[in-house]
Parts: structure tokens; C-alpha cells; sequence
């Protein structure tokens, strides 16, 4: 899926700009926040949907810790 | 010359503190210190005649018709050029001055072609006012003797004529480029009765220098300089104060008629953005308003192979809801969306963001402003709490080093850049840090201090290693950080930036900035005086945009320049209205005002003023809109104004994108690119046909009046009404003051504005309320508005767009003084005699490797395209490095360019693309499939007027 391949992408983005943070914690609750606050309900389902598509696997380790540690807040409601 | 008269003073006001008193006429007066006589007297309600002073240029003193006289003091000094000073006593009016004024203005006459009945500027003219004033009555010189009667017109500039016959020789117009422009484009050729006004070394007007920014055609007095519509129409018998839609400056113009036919658009002397000043856009390229191309009847189609049909603004607002409506309960309330552009006025984008979240019921709302300035509003909001410039531009009247990156002021935001101009000419330094040799660089009597000639896609790596020298040499404002700044932030940050690989040794090789440029530059940065950084986009189309922004924060707050005059952070905006599109709740995750939509309390008060319940969810952001539009979950668009099929990038993402979606409603002026993949065409209304307010790079919130009924019959704000409405969500607004009050109410920043306040005050800075009832030109003064400034790490990740033996010259862009944006309204002016085509720039070594001589077709390959364009061989780019601006569609620009984007606000990376360039003959396939496809679109354009023919 080419979108999710550009998802993956942009999420290690964001992961890039947080992993400067001495803090741990703080960088991968920046990393969940980001994503809650920024990303469609769309965007955040597909990727937590498809965590096992090998085009995951170039996954920011931040992104997984983050979805790991945020992924009620994360999945978006049922609507 | 104007046809609504605006007080001339004669000079400029004096800015002295200090006032004295004295006596005019009898009439008691009191100055600042400094004040001429004439201005004096005119502050007195005195006219004192002249002819070579005017109050937007310093007092010359060479046409001596404003002679006066002072009592015990000898002879007649000329009143423009002598201050006034305590206790004197000034005659402007007596027999022996009259004479004296008649003599000069008898020699002026006499080598004057009489034909004022049938001159232009009849009626409009200094010298024949003054003929009047002087009581001139006869000329003894007759035109037998040697006169410059017969000299040749210059029609070369398409907007106004030079005819030196009628020239008195005043040198105001050579004063008008070189002090309010910054040109230097005029000079008075030879001395006595041989001097003449020359453009250049006694060149026509379009060969020399000139930038037709108009401010010498300001300045004349007579009809020697003269607007060409003035000249076909005849001169203008009323005016409207507007605001120029074009750039980021929001220049004031007077907005002047004949009857209801617009002749000429002059800049306002009480615009607080432009004092009186234009450039080529605003001042001469309107002519688009009323184009032939203009759609002024609504249009539908079912699919885009279909010819279009003119119908009813009812029938097309009736079938645009019908189709969102189905496509909703097809595909689910997220299916549709809506796309404003920052060319629109703060109330429409108000209302088109109100229909997405309470009509539509979801947030895919967002802005053009996703593809310029989505980082500046991320970033400033992160380190200094609001998402905006920090000063007004008067502010640049007390800097001392200014920090130019990623912008090109000249040609982006041409009044303001002459305003820099005259700074540097002042003696303020400048460091740019650009990739390429903007104009700024060197101009007359300027030249940068440092040219940090930065590869592209390498901002943060400079800036943190500007940052990385102040830390580390001591340069630091310790006190404004330890009194306005977070301690915790600012320890963190400081550790670091002075690792040892943030040092300009070490990030030399990445940036290709020599580390000594870089350390002097820093250090002129810190401590020479007030520092302001001005940035354009540059500094926020980049992977790392939004780490940028925060990067240039941090550097203002750690040298303490912020909160001030002179000082500040300064991102110049593009288009008229970025700030307020922005301010509007334009985004996908913001409401107005920069709230959050995750944010209950924000969300609770819009529900409830809107009378609905309110997502709370981010939306989709433009190109989040298209990816889901691919995968089959996005299917509706309403645009207005915004041309995304020219203005995105990967050009043939976005056009896949919009013909997998079944409703594009387009909203425009013109069959624009998008257009041609829409179903439904609503036309738009200019600027000069509709009321509202821009916000400018400044945060000042200016009128748009109208000046002339909408040629469709419809206000674009009306549109989006009648859209709500047909989708059942009702609007009921008289007038966008209206709508105005509705922000006002709901958004703190806006409490005290009000069409009422604008039109007392003439603009208004926000943010505007009972603190701050006059609006505020500088923020920041005490405190951050978040409270304490925020020190923000600003690690250099090197973008995903890198060089490669495929690919191995980077490709930049930019734009041009002449043309705006996608080139929809300037392309359709006489501005395109500046700049009829786009032009690759590549540096002499890249061509010579390639083969590519100046002027040459070379085809431009990247991972997302391949366009054409001809070659302009130029040591401007650095070798590596090419360049082209982007306004027109054909070029195809955006073919080549990738999706890579800002981490935090998806602000695509347009000016980093790897490519390939390389001699060609014949176009792209892209350019041949465009063609075609045009060539298609217009004709099915053509079967709706011809269907419809009675
Ligand atoms: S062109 Fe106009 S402004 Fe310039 S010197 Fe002649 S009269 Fe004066
Ligand atoms: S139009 Fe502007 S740039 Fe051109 S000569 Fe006049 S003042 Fe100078
Ligand atoms: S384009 Fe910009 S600088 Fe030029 S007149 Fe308009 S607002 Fe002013
Ligand atoms: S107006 Fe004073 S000398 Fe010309």
C-alpha cells in the first residue's frame, strides 16, 4: 500500500525530531501526541492497523514505543 | 498626483521630540524640531507653493518657487529646506515674494508645451496649479528660443509614458526611485538647460533598471510620468481606500474611478504597511479583474469529459449540495472537504471553514498557507505561544543587523524590501543566508556583511551552528533569558548546541558554509545592535520546516531580541492574507484563533455559538486529502481560490487524486487548472468586487472595499453562504461585517475589532481587545504570550531527497518580482513583459559539463517527473544547485517536485528536489499529455458558451 509506506515515512519523521530529547519519556509521549493531535482518524487506524505489513518494519523504533504505550488514546473512536 | 487630494506637507514629518513655536503669517504655530517651514505652514493651513518638494521625499531646494521670508534675516530662503525654529516670524505671502515666484514660474512656462486642455494631468497638475497660485498671468519668452518641446515620448514601459517635453527638470522622480525605491534606476543627464531625466545611460524605461514599482510616477508633478490608463480614460473623479490582494505586505491603494471604470490604483500615503508605496503588482497589474478569461456564470458537469453547461446560481449551488450530500451518505460524513485559498478576505475563510464543521460535520478544512507557512505557525506557537510575526515593519526603522534567510524580499515582498533597502543604506548591517544571490545581496549602496551561501536543505544545521558560536563564545543575553525564558528548556538547549558537532568546523562540510563566514556572522548576529530575523519560505518548505522555525525562535530569544523594537522574528508571507487564513481556523486541527479542535472548552463555545456538535478529531490536511482520495475514502473537494492542480506538489499525484474524487466544486476567478478537473464552477469575485479584511504579514487587519459590483453577481462570501444553506445548515449574514463581529465575539485575540474600529483607526494589529484597544504592533513586551519563552532542541535530519548519480543537482524555487504565485491574475496582465516563460537557472560549470548553452530547451528530471524549460546559464545558483520560479502551468515546475514534506505540518519540501538536467529538443510527455488535455478542457469550456447562446 503506497499510502502506508508514506505514513511509515512520516511518522519516523516525527520520531526524528523528538529522538533529540535527553528525556525518554518525554520524546515518545511527544511522538503519541503529535500523532493524536495532528493525524486524521484515518491516517492513525491504517497505521496502527497494519503494524505487522512488512512496510512497517522501517517502523522508528519512537513510533512503536509510542503506539505501544498509547494505543488507546491513539485508535481513533468507532464512528 | 492623485484625484482625491491628500494633504501634500511638502517634507517629511520631523521625528524630533523636541518642539519649538514661531509665527506664520500672523497664525501662531507649533513644531516638532526639525519641521521645515513649508511643512510647518502647511500644518498651519498655509500653502506655500512648490513644485520640487513633496512630503514622501527629503527637501531638495532646487525649483525655488517656495521662496519665504523671515524676519531679521536677509533674502528669501527657500521654505522647504530651512527648519522652523523657536520665536520666528515667516511672510509666505507678499509683493515682492509674489513677483519673485512669478518670475520662476514664467522660465518654467516658457519651455512648457501649452496643450493643458487636452493634456492628460489636466486638472491633475502641479504646475498648472501652481501657474494659478502664482498668479501667472503672461509669458515673455516665446518658444522661438531653444526649448525641449519636441523631445520623444518613451512608451517602452507598458504601464505609463514618459514624455520629457513636459518636464520641468524637478528631480523628483530621480529622488522617488532612489529614496523610496531603492533603485537608482534615474539620473538627471547633464547640467543647465541641457539636463534631462534619464532611465539608465539615456535608455528606454524597460531597458534600464526600472522596476515600474510606479513611486517616480507618484512623484511627478506634471504629466511627463503618466499612467497609460489615465492617459486612455482621463483622470479619475473618485477613490476607494482598498487593500492590495497580492502579497504579504497589504499595501494601501486608493482605488480611483471614473464613473464606475477603474483608471488607476494609487498607493495610499496613509497605508501603515506602504506609506505611499507600490510595487509593479499592486500599483500596475489589476488588469485581470476584467479579463475576457473571467467565468461569470455558474457551470455543471457530470463527469470531467462532459462539456460544461451554464446554469442558475441556484441550479449549481442546489447540485454542489445535492452531490456532497449523496457522496456523504454513501461514503460517510469524512468523505468531503473543503480547500481555501490565502488570496481570500478573513470572512469568507471564516465562513468556508464554518460550513466544513458544522455543515459537512467533520474538520477536513485547510488552507493554502498547508503549502507555505503551516511551519511558521507550528514553530512560533512551540517556542513563543502564538502563531505570528513578532513586529510591524516600521519596526525595521530601528534594527541594526538584519538576518535574511530563505527570502527574497525584492521579489517576494517588494515594498517591504525597499523599506530594508533604505534601513541598509542607513547603515543597518545585513547577513542573508541563501543558496542563491538574491538581489538583496548587492544593490546600490548596499551590500551584505556576510552571504551565507548554505546548500539547500541544510537551515537547521546553520542555524544550529549560529546558535552553537553564541553559546560558546559567551554571547548569550543572560538576563532577558533568565527573566523571559524557561529555565529547564533554556539548560537543555544550551548543553546542546555546544556539542562539538554542532560547531561550524564540523558542519561545514554539510551546509558548504565556511566556519569563519559563519562565526562572523554569528557574532554580528549577537552583538551588533538590534537583531531581526526575517524569513520566508526558504526556511519553511523543507522536511524540517518546522524545526527551522523554532531554530530562528531560539536564536532571537538567546541574544535577547525579542519583545522590542528593531528586533524580532519576522516570517514574510506570501500571499495577502496567509496570516488571517491561518488566524480564520483555516487548518484541519485548529479552530479560530489557533484552538485546538481536541481542546474541549474551545470546542464547547463554537458548538454552541454555531448551535452543532463539534468533531473532535483532527481533519485531513491537503495532502493527507489526496493519499485519501487514492485509497478511495475521499471523494468531494470544495475549493475557493486555490488552485491545487499548479500549486502542489507532484503534479500527477494531485491530478490522480482529483479524478478519483466524484464532486470537485471550484470556486475562482478563472477556468484555473483545478478547474479543469471540476464538476461544478461557482464564479469568484476579485478583490475589487466584494468587501472584507486582509490580514498581513504584520498581523494588521486592513479593508477590502468594494469598488465596483461583482461581475457574476455574487460576492464569494454569499457563495459559500447559499452553499451552507443548501446543505441545510443555515447562514444569515447582511454584509461580512457581520461576520467579522461573529469572530470578534468568538476569539479573544479579535474581542475589540470591528469594520467600525478598522475605519476609525485605518488598520488594526492584532492581537485587539481591552488590553490592547489599539491593537499591537509589537508582541511579546513583557512576557511571551505562552508565559515564558520555550527553548526547543533542533537536531539536523537530513532530508530523504538526497543527490545521487541519477540525480545529482538539486533543484531549488522561488519566485519573481513581476509575476505572483501560480500566475493566474499576473499572467493575465502586461506583466508578463517582464516574464513571459520560467527559465531553469544553472550555474556556468553544471552547463559546460552538460552541454547547455544560455537560452537552450533542457529536460529536468526528478523521482516524481520530468518537465522542460530553456536554460538560463547564471553564477546566481551555485554550482549543484538550479533554480526556476513556478508561475507558469506549463512548466510544469510541480511535475518534479516530490511529496516529501515538514515532519510536523506536512508543508511539502518544494525547495529540495534531486534532479537531473539535460539538453533536449521536444517537450516532455508530461507537457504533451498537458497540452492536450487543455486544449480539451477549453473546448468543452467553449461548447457551455456556445450552448447557450440565445
Ligand atoms: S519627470 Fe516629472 S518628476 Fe521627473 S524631473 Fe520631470 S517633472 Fe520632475
Ligand atoms: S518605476 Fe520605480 S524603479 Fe522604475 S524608474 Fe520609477 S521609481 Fe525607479
Ligand atoms: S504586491 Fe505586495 S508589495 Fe506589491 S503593492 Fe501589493 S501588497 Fe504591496
Ligand atoms: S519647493 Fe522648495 S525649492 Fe522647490
Amino acid at each position: 500500500m503506497k499510502s502506508l509506506a508514506h505514513l511509515v515515512q512520516m511518522a519516523n519523521q516525527i520520531a526524528a525530531f523528538h529522538a533529540a530529547l535527553p528525556d525518554h519519556t518525554e520524546a515518545v509521549n511527544g511522538v503519541a501526541a503529535h500523532l493524536r493531535r495532528f493525524w486524521e482518524p484515518r491516517m492513525r487506524a491504517t497505521l496502527l492497523d497494519h503494524l505487522d505489513d512488512p512496510a512497517c518494519a522501517a517502523l522508528h523504533p519512537l513510533v512503536r514505543e509510542a503506539i505501544d504505550t498509547h494505543a488507546d488514546d491513539l485508535r481513533p473512536a468507532p464512528r | 498626483m492623485t484625484a482625491i487630494h491628500e494633504i501634500d506637507f511638502g517634507t517629511p514629518a520631523s521625528e524630533s521630540t523636541t518642539m519649538v513655536s514661531l509665527t506664520i503669517d500672523g497664525i501662531p504655530v507649533t513644531v516638532p524640531a526639525g519641521t521645515s517651514l513649508m511643512r510647518a505652514a502647511a500644518e498651519a493651513g498655509i500653502a506655500v507653493p512648490k513644485l520640487c518638494a513633496t512630503d514622501s521625499l527629503k527637501a531638495f531646494g532646487s525649483c525655488r518657487l517656495c521662496l519665504v521670508q523671515v524676519d531679521g534675516r536677509r533674502g528669501f530662503p527657500a521654505s522647504c529646506t530651512t527648519p522652523a525654529e523657536q520665536g520666528m516670524t515667516v511672510h509666505t505671502q507678499n509683493g515682492k515674494l509674489a513677483e519673485l515666484r512669478r518670475g520662476v514660474m514664467e522660465l518654467y512656462i516658457s519651455d512648457h508645451p501649452l496643450d493643458c486642455l487636452t493634456c492628460a494631468a489636466n486638472g491633475d497638475c502641479e504646475l498648472q496649479d501652481m501657474a494659478g497660485a502664482v498668479g501667472l498671468r503672461e509669458v515673455r519668452y516665446g518658444y522661438e528660443g531653444a526649448n525641449h518641446l519636441k523631445a520623444e515620448k518613451d512608451t517602452s514601459n507598458p504601464y505609463f509614458t514618459f514624455d520629457p517635453a513636459k518636464c520641468i527638470v524637478c528631480s523628483r522622480c530621480v529622488r522617488a526611485c532612489e529614496e523610496i525605491q531603492g533603485t537608482f534606476a534615474l539620473t538627471i543627464d547633464g547640467r543647465g538647460f541641457q539636463s534631462v531625466v534619464s532611465p539608465g545611460q539615456l535608455e528606454a524605461f524597460m531597458e534600464s533598471e526600472c522596476v515600474s514599482c510606479g513611486a517616480c510616477v507618484q512623484a511627478c508633478p506634471t504629466a511627463t510620468l503618466m499612467d497609460n490608463s489615465v492617459i486612455a480614460a482621463g483622470t479619475p473623479d473618485r477613490a476607494v481606500v482598498t487593500t492590495c490582494a497580492y502579497c504579504g505586505v497589504g499595501c494601501a491603494f486608493k482605488a480611483e474611478l471614473r464613473g464606475s471604470e477603474l483608471v488607476r490604483m494609487t498607493p495610499y500615503k496613509d497605508g501603515k504597511a506602504n506609506h505611499g508605496h507600490s510595487c509593479v503588482k499592486g500599483r500596475f497589474a489589476w488588469g485581470y479583474a476584467t479579463h475576457k478569461d473571467r467565468i461569470t456564470t455558474p457551470m455543471i458537469r457530470k463527469s470531467i469529459q462532459d462539456p460544461w453547461k451554464e446554469v442558475s446560481w441556484e441550479e449549481a449551488i442546489a447540485y454542489a449540495a445535492a452531490e456532497f450530500k449523496r457522496l456523504q451518505g454513501q461514503y460517510g460524513r469524512a468523505s468531503v472537504g473543503a480547500i481555501t485559498s490565502s488570496r481570500c478576505s478573513n470572512e469568507e475563510t471564516y465562513l468556508v471553514q464554518k460550513l466544513v464543521r458544522a455543515a459537512f460535520g467533520n474538520n477536513n478544512v485547510d488552507t493554502c498557507a498547508r503549502v507555505c507557512h503551516s511551519p511558521t505557525g507550528y514553530g512560533l506557537k512551540q517556542t513563543l505561544g502564538e502563531s505570528a510575526g513578532t513586529q510591524d515593519f516600521d519596526s525595521i526603522r530601528a534594527t541594526d543587523v538584519m538576518f535574511v534567510i530563505g527570502a527574497n524580499p525584492t521579489d517576494g515582498h517588494p515594498v517591504f524590501g525597499s523599506a530594508m533597502k533604505r534601513r541598509l543604506r542607513e547603515g543597518a548591517r545585513l547577513i542573508v543566508a541563501d543558496p542563491r544571490t538574491i538581489d538583496l545581496v548587492r544593490t546600490p549602496h548596499v551590500e551584505a556583511a556576510y552571504h551565507l551561501k548554505l546548500r539547500p536543505g541544510t537551515n537547521v544545521a546553520l542555524l544550529t551552528a549560529l546558535a552553537h558560536v553564541i553559546v560558546t563564545e559567551g554571547l548569550v543575553a543572560e538576563t532577558f533569558v533568565r527573566e523571559r525564558c524557561e529555565g529547564p528548556s533554556f539548560a537543555q538547549w544550551r548543553e546542546f548546541v555546544a556539542r562539538p558537532e554542532h560547531s561550524p568546523e564540523a558542519t561545514e562540510a554539510v551546509t558548504g558554509v565556511p566556519a569563519a563566514e559563519l562565526r562572523g556572522a554569528a557574532r554580528l548576529f549577537a552583538t551588533g545592535g538590534n537583531a531581526a530575523i526575517y524569513y520566508g519560505l526558504g526556511v519553511t518548505e523543507h522536511s524540517q520546516g518546522s524545526t527551522s522555525v523554532m531554530a530562528i525562535a531560539n536564536l532571537a530569544m538567546a541574544t535577547g531580541n525579542i519583545g522590542r523594537e528593531g528586533v524580532g522574528v519576522n516570517p514574510l508571507r506570501g500571499q495577502n492574507n496567509v496570516q488571517g487564513s491561518c488566524d480564520m481556523g483555516s487548518f484541519p486541527h485548529e479552530l479560530p484563533g489557533y484552538r485546538h479542535v481536541l481542546d474541549e472548552g474551545p470546542r464547547a463555545l463554537f458548538g454552541q455559538a454555531w448551535g452543532v456538535e463539534l468533531e473532535p478529531e483532527p481533519g485531513l490536511r491537503i495532502p493527507n486529502m489526496f493519499d485519501a482520495a487514492l485509497e478511495g475514502s475521499f471523494k468531494g473537494l470544495y475549493l475557493e481560490g486555490e488552485d491545487i492542480a499548479q500549486s502542489d506538489p507532484n503534479t500527477q499525484h494531485v491530478t490522480a487524486a482529483l479524478e478519483a474524487m466524484e464532486c470537485i466544486v471550484v470556486q475562482d476567478l478563472f477556468l484555473n487548472e483545478t478547474a479543469k478537473f471540476a464538476h461544478v464552477f461557482l464564479p469568484g469575485s476579485s478583490f475589487l468586487e466584494k468587501d472584507g479584511t486582509f490580514t498581513n504579514a504584520e498581523r494588521r487587519i486592513s479593508r477590502v472595499r468594494k469598488v465596483m459590483p461583482p461581475l457574476a453577481g455574487k460576492e464569494d462570501w454569499q457563495v459559500t453562504m447559499d452553499l451552507s444553506n443548501a446543505l441545510g445548515y443555515p447562514m444569515h449574514y447582511a454584509h461580512p461585517s457581520e461576520i467579522m463581529d461573529e469572530i470578534a465575539r468568538l476569539t479573544p485575540t479579535f474581542h475589540g475589532v470591528s469594520y467600525d474600529r478598522i475605519d476609525e483607526l485605518g488598520s488594526i494589529q492584532w492581537p485587539c481587545n481591552d488590553e490592547h484597544p489599539t491593537g499591537t504592533p509589537v508582541m511579546h513586551q513583557q512576557e511571551f504570550v505562552r508565559g515564558k519563552g520555550r527553548f526547543m532542541l533542533t537536531e539536523y535530519v537530513a532530508t530523504e531527497e538526497r543527490v545521487n548519480s541519477r540525480f545529482p543537482l538539486i533543484l531549488t524555487t522561488g519566485r519573481i518580482l513581476s509575476q505572483y504565485n501560480v500566475g493566474a491574475q499576473t499572467r493575465r496582465t502586461a506583466n508578463v513583459e517582464w516574464h513571459e516563460e520560467d527559465r531553469l537557472e544553472i550555474h556556468p560549470h553544471d552547463a559546460e559539463d552538460r552541454g547547455i548553452k544560455d537560452g537552450d530547451w533542457v529536460g529536468i528530471v526528478s523521482r516524481a517527473g520530468e518537465t522542460t524549460l530553456r536554460a538560463r546559464v547564471t553564477e546566481r545558483v551555485q554550482p549543484g544547485v538550479v533554480y526556476t520560479t513556478f508561475h507558469h502551468p506549463e512548466s510544469g515546475a510541480n511535475v518534479i517536485t516530490t511529496e516529501n514534506s515538514d515532519w510536523a505540518t506536512n508543508c511539502p519540501e518544494y525547495k529540495v528536489t534531486a534532479v537531473q538536467v539535460t539538453p533536449v529538443f521536444g517537450t516532455s510527455e508530461w507537457q504533451a499529455r498537458f497540452r492536450q488535455f487543455t486544449k480539451e478542457q477549453l473546448s468543452l469550456l467553449a461548447q457551455a458558451h456556445w450552448e447557450s447562446r440565445p
